[in-house]
């Protein structure tokens, strides 16, 4: 089948940004998106033409890395599908496509299709992570975990930190990741302990990252690959009232 | 930890400084402004009493001067709360807007959720409509209002201020369109204000959400009847 496609290409992060056409004449029902940009590109490296810059890397929906916008879609029009794991299937022939990167302030774009997410990076070394002496593995079993806890921190667990949310949110919000990975965290007995100065710390970082915030809308969820859902927000906000409101406040010097 | 005194003043100026502690402010002063929907459509619904001195009694007492500090109090409160609502609501639309200075050429919205987009275009028009109202029958301003014995003091007759102000097409007219309008806002703001505060649950959460609209519906329609009886002359002065 044949597939339009108008890509936002820019040199780098200062350049405008443009819309450039191409067609790309055969491409196959069951090739993966990715497998299209990559006959898309070698046919542009067969003209002398630059390449289209896009990021990708295990293609098979579990690393985060690969992502851009199909029409106004965070990884395009299937839900709960990382692009590397959209198939042309998905799509008719003679099809406009309209590829852009992730647009946000915190996420400078390098090339193309291609941004720099390290301002998640800066998040989670704010706060996601928790602070335990390492050892041997404890036993198994050993630290009891509630049911509903472990299924729920598994679910945020899922996040594997591809900024869709952020791209699609109508503020550029990195609230659904930020909720994910407090649930992930401070839903265990491990992650406990430090709930309070996570929240505090990693809203902080969002703030001086340039993250929008969250206007309940829900169109992260929409697009989330790994169908995080709305409630790890309320999570956040209900963390961050906590540690706001009944915490020891020492900590709130972070909240600026 | 360093263990520096912080003072509840600073603990409270940096909860604002968060995202966060403004939408929590938001959510309680949009609560309180719900509240005030409420109880203000409940003492307008007096108007169809087969009473028709009944609304103007409901005025005369709350505008009995023994009230009148409950009455002054009531009101700096719920400007107060007007103020910080649309403070933080403008605050937290320009940190937004400037978490993304280069837009999409291409978007597409999921969902649509057309009420939640709009509220702070439906905020700020409700806002001119309130000022305008309280202009027209509060202050006076708009049209000469009346004023009835309440017992020892004059008070307003509000039968016949509300009737013949509504009689104008235009008067009625704009408080259609701004109840319209504070119906989409309560449409998205009345559950959004759980989800703010923290309160959402995996069943619960859905059948709130359904509660929200019907409540903005029944409100809208409730304050919506009252011009369209006035124009259509069921209700006369
Ligand atoms: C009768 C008057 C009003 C009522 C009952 C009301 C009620 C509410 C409620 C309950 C919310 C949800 C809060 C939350 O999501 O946590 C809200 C949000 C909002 N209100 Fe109002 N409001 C009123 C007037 C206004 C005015 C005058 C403005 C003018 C700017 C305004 C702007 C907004 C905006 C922009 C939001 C969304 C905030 C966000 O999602 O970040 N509202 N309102
Ligand atoms: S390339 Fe790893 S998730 Fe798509």
């Amino acid at each position: 089948m044949r597939i339009v496609l108008h890509i936002s290409r820019q040199r780098n992060g200062g350049a405008k940004p443009k819309l450039v056409r191409y067609e790309v004449p055969n491409v196959n029902h069951e090739m993966s998106f990715l497998e299209m940009l990559d006959v898309l590109n070698e046919d542009l490296i067969a003209k002398g033409e630059e390449p289209v810059a896009f990021d990708h890397d295990c293609r098979e929906g579990i690393c985060g890395m690969c992502g851009c916008m199909v029409n106004g879609l965070a990884h395009g029009p299937r839900p709960g599908t990382t692009l590397c794991q959209l198939h042309m299937r998905t799509f008719k022939d003679g099809d406009q496509l309209y590829l852009e990167p992730w647009r946000s302030a915190a996420f400078p774009v390098v090339k193309d299709l291609v941004v720099d997410r390290s301002a998640l990076d800066r998040l989670i070394a704010a706060g996601g992570f928790i602070s335990v002496a390492t050892g041997e593995a404890p036993d198994g079993n050993a630290i009891p975990v509630p049911k509903e806890a472990a299924e729920r921190s598994m679910d945020a667990a899922a996040c594997i930190g591809c900024g869709a949310c952020v791209a699609q949110c109508p503020n550029a919000s990195a609230s659904l990741f930020m909720g994910a990975k407090l649930a992930h965290l401070g839903l265990l007995p491990q992650g406990a302990p430090e709930r309070d100065a996570r929240v505090e710390a990693m809203v902080a970082q969002a703030r001086a990252e340039g993250f929008g915030s969250c206007t309940n809308i829900g169109e992260c969820e929409a697009v989330c690959p790994k169908e995080i859902k709305l409630d790890v927000i309320a999570l956040m906000n209900r963390d961050f009232l906590h540690a706001q409101i009944l915490g020891r406040g020492a900590v709130s010097e972070n909240a600026g | 930890m360093s263990s520096i005194a912080i003072r509840p003043i600073h603990r409270a100026v940096g909860f604002y400084e968060a995202p966060i502690g403004k939408k929590a402010v938001m959510a309680v002063t949009g609560l309180v402004l719900f509240g005030y929907v409420v109880a203000h459509l409940l003492g307008n619904l007096q108007i169809y009493s087969s009473d028709p001195t009944q609304i103007n009694k409901y005025a005369a007492f709350l505008h009995n001067p023994a009230n009148a500090i409950a009455l002054l109090m009531a009101r700096t409160f719920l400007l107060v709360c007007v103020g910080l609502h649309i403070t933080a609501s403008v605050q937290l639309w320009l940190q937004n807007r400037a978490a993304r200075p280069i837009g999409y050429f291409k978007k597409d919205d999921v969902p649509a959720s057309y009420a939640a987009r709009t509220m702070i275009w439906s905020g700020p028009i409700v806002g001119a409509f309130v000022t305008f109202h309280v202009l027209h029958l509060t202050v006076g301003s708009v049209l000469p209002l009346h004023e009835v014995e309440g017992g020892a003091f004059l008070s307003p007759d509000v039968h016949y201020n509300v009737i013949t102000g509504f009689q104008n097409p235009l008067v009625a007219g704009f408080y259609i369109l701004a109840i319209s309008l504070l119906c989409t806002h309560l449409y998205h703001g009345i559950w959004s204000m759980f989800q703010s505060v923290g309160v959402s649950h995996p069943r619960y959460t859905p059948l709130l959400k359904k509660f929200a609209a019907l409540c903005a519906i029944v409100i809208a329609l409730g304050n919506i009847s009252i011009p369209v009886a006035c124009l259509a002359g069921w209700l006369k002065v």
